[in-house]
């Protein structure tokens, strides 16, 4: 009985973790329409971030990691990506071969081994079956939540964001510069991802091929959420993350990813456009 | 290549450089030809393929993961080509034109259960990947466990891959079991190892004998959370051998003293200089002479004295099990005392009578 109540917990810290993961792409995905396959290797990017920082803090690897993915993406963004705008397929190409030189990259940088990050010693220890690390997790995709909810609600770029997403070139016309907005979009997206893999360095391998564990996870959330909706990335991390965890409880891990594909395509055919969507002329 | 390819093939060209600095083999000097495969089971095989047809090689040694072997053995066995596979595997496997380098189970699981029995650890549960080595592996176990009085509270499989180990942690700490027998691949022992630490169970209350964790892996999972588990090998960088002292220097000189060696690493360093002796008793490189010359060699190598067995193509090891110490060295804490006769079909045992 003790184990049925643990997994529920359990399940909220999966859905974090998820969400955490996810949140990036509900910006370069989810609002811009961007399917952008290198996600992955921005958390990646994250997750050395912190392996190099080290010595100095791990809250500072998460400012830090922010930063350096989201120069990764501004990047991304200003040589590749921006020319490929309304053409999903060719971009998907094209960021799935940039994903796979950046792990080449890594393994150059870093080795292909696994490195170390240590956990600090202040996260070591935890509550009942969570341990701190697991409610840093959570904490850390809460504030995020919080932070992007409030730059897309209550600042002027977060406006003109949403603006350009909901209608690109009405926004046009009424004097937003779309392409200044794409790559703060990009830039703040990918960022996230490196936040994401700060935090992933707790509980996971920080190796060259890290993103490729968690890419699909964070568009499935981002699917089943609607296309840029953060409460339909937090509700669908949630629910993915409790459902995970009771059907791998009952049966075993590789039927609980079974279980959660089936529930996700099921739910699509009722709901294609996912937990919330607005109706909007953007890239797509 | 993936993590730990890497460095056996790091290991394999050492042996290599070693051999023609010693004046080669029948005079001529051995030439690498390095392919990847990339962790892709497909890409193995037809880079088996090409270094036969195209490259004409003499022999190929590599390989990661039973899946890789699996992939490559209609490719040597067709074109009659001999492949030295350097990874310690689940037996039931005995190919003709495949030589095993690395321990099959009675070399490796079955010592490992032994020890936990001899230790009074008695209430196993099993975690692993989900493919060929973590299913055959814990067939295995559970038969011997039958056999021996011994009890398995678990059973569980995660994809390969995996990353997320809360709920299997959860699992785990309800049983409650003397020890956990971990078959897990790569990078999830990394997560698991992580995630058992940050729910407090530590080696003392719970340890887990692990058969993929070597030197290369502790480094990467951090010594902090494996620290006081056990592994089950042939071979660790501390084994005290004259042999040994002389690869770990050879190897440091050449990769960088940062680096540490493995059971994997040794076997496919191993694997070369079997190949050259058989090749130099056979007098050729001609595959069926060599495969002929090939059974009864036997060399003093960093692990001990190793002899190929030819009616299996395995080699004789010694078994040791090891404590992963705080500093990421592996100690021995108890060996087979003399090398092991390999039996790849578990036919010397009764209790796997059902097995095959």
């Amino acid at each position: 009985m003790e184990g049925v109540l643990n997994q529920l917990p359990i399940g909220l810290s999966i859905g974090a973790v998820l969400l955490l993961v996810a949140l990036g792409l509900t910006f370069t995905f989810g609002q811009m329409g961007v399917v952008n396959m290198a996600h992955g290797e921005f958390i990646m990017a994250g997750a050395y971030t912190a392996y190099l920082l080290q010595g100095v803090g791990f809250l500072v690897a998460l400012p830090a990691a922010f930063v350096v993915a989201g120069l990764m993406g501004l990047i991304l963004e200003r040589t590749l990506v921006r020319r490929f705008y309304g053409r999903p397929l060719d971009t998907l190409l094209l960021t799935w071969g940039v994903s796979l030189m950046l792990q080449q990259l890594a393994r150059d940088l870093f080795g292909a081994p696994n490195v170390q990050v240590a956990s600090p010693e202040w996260l070591r220890g935890g509550i009942g079956i969570l341990p701190y690390n697991r409610l840093f997790i959570m904490a850390l995709a809460a504030a995020s939540v919080l932070a992007i909810w409030a730059y897309m609600n209550r600042t002027g770029q977060g406006r003109r964001m949403r603006a350009v997403m909901q209608n690109r070139r009405l926004a046009a016309t009424s004097g937003i510069d779309t392409g200044r907005v794409d790559q703060r979009t990009f830039f703040i997206g990918s960022g996230l991802a490196g936040v994401a893999g700060v935090a992933l360095t707790l509980i996971g391998p920080v190796g060259p091929t890290l993103g490729t564990y968690y890419i699909v996870d964070a568009f499935l959330v981002v699917v089943a959420g609607g296309l840029g909706q953060l409460r339909g990335a937090v509700l669908a991390a949630t629910g993915l993350g409790l459902l995970n965890s009771y059907a791998e409880f009952w049966s075993d891990a590789s039927l609980a990813k079974v279980v959660v594909f089936a529930a996700i395509i099921g739910f699509l055919q009722v709901r294609p456009q996912g937990l919330f969507f607005v109706r909007s002329r953007a890239l797509t | 290549m993936a993590i730990s390819e890497v460095t056996v093939r790091d290991a394999e060209l050492l042996a290599i450089e070693e051999i023609n600095a010693a004046g080669g083999v029948l005079g001529k000097k051995l030439e690498p030809v390095v392919e990847d495969g990339a962790s892709d089971w497909p890409t193995f095989a037809e880079k088996a393929t090409k270094l036969i047809a195209q490259d004409k090689v003499a022999t190929v040694f590599g390989g990661w993961t039973s899946a890789s072997r699996k992939a490559m053995l209609p490719v040597f066995e067709k074109r009659k080509a001999l492949l030295w596979y350097p990874v310690q595997y689940e037996g039931l496997e005995s190919s003709p034109y495949i030589f095993y380098t690395g321990a099959t189970t009675n070399q490796q699981i079955v010592p490992g259960l032994d020890y936990l029995k001899e230790q009074g650890k008695k209430r196993l549960f099993l975690v692993g990947s989900d493919y060929v080595f973590p299913r055959t592996a814990n067939k295995i176990i559970k038969a011997y466990a039958a056999a021996n009085g011994m009890e398995i509270l678990g059973e569980e499989y995660t994809p390969l891959g995996h990353t997320e180990y809360s709920t299997l942690v959860n699992k785990v700490a309800e049983a409650k079991p003397d020890a956990v027998f971990n078959t897990l691949n790569g990078d999830s022992n990394v997560a698991f190892f992580k995630q058992l630490k940050a729910a407090g169970i530590g080696a003392d209350k719970m340890p887990v004998m692990s058969v993929s964790v070597a030197e290369e892996e502790v480094k990467g999972i951090g010594v902090d959370n494996v620290a006081g588990h056990l592994v089950a090998w042939n071979y660790y960088q501390t084994t005290e051998t004259p042999e040994n002292e002389k690869f770990v220097a050879a190897f440091k000189a050449k990769y960088g003293a940062d680096k540490v060696t493995s059971d994997p690493m040794e076997a496919g360093y191993n694997a070369v200089y079997l190949w050259a002796e058989a090749v130099k008793k056979a007098g050729t490189t001609e595959v069926e002479a060599v495969k002929k010359a090939a059974g009864g060699v036997s060399l003093d190598r960093p692990e001990g004295k190793v002899t190929i067995d030819g009616d299996n193509q395995h080699v004789y090891k010694t078994a040791r099990i090891g404590v992963v110490q705080p500093d990421g060295q592996i100690k021995e804490v108890w060996n087979s005392g003399e090398p092991i006769k390999p039996d790849p079909y578990l036919k010397t045992y009764s209790w796997a009578g059902g097995l095959v």
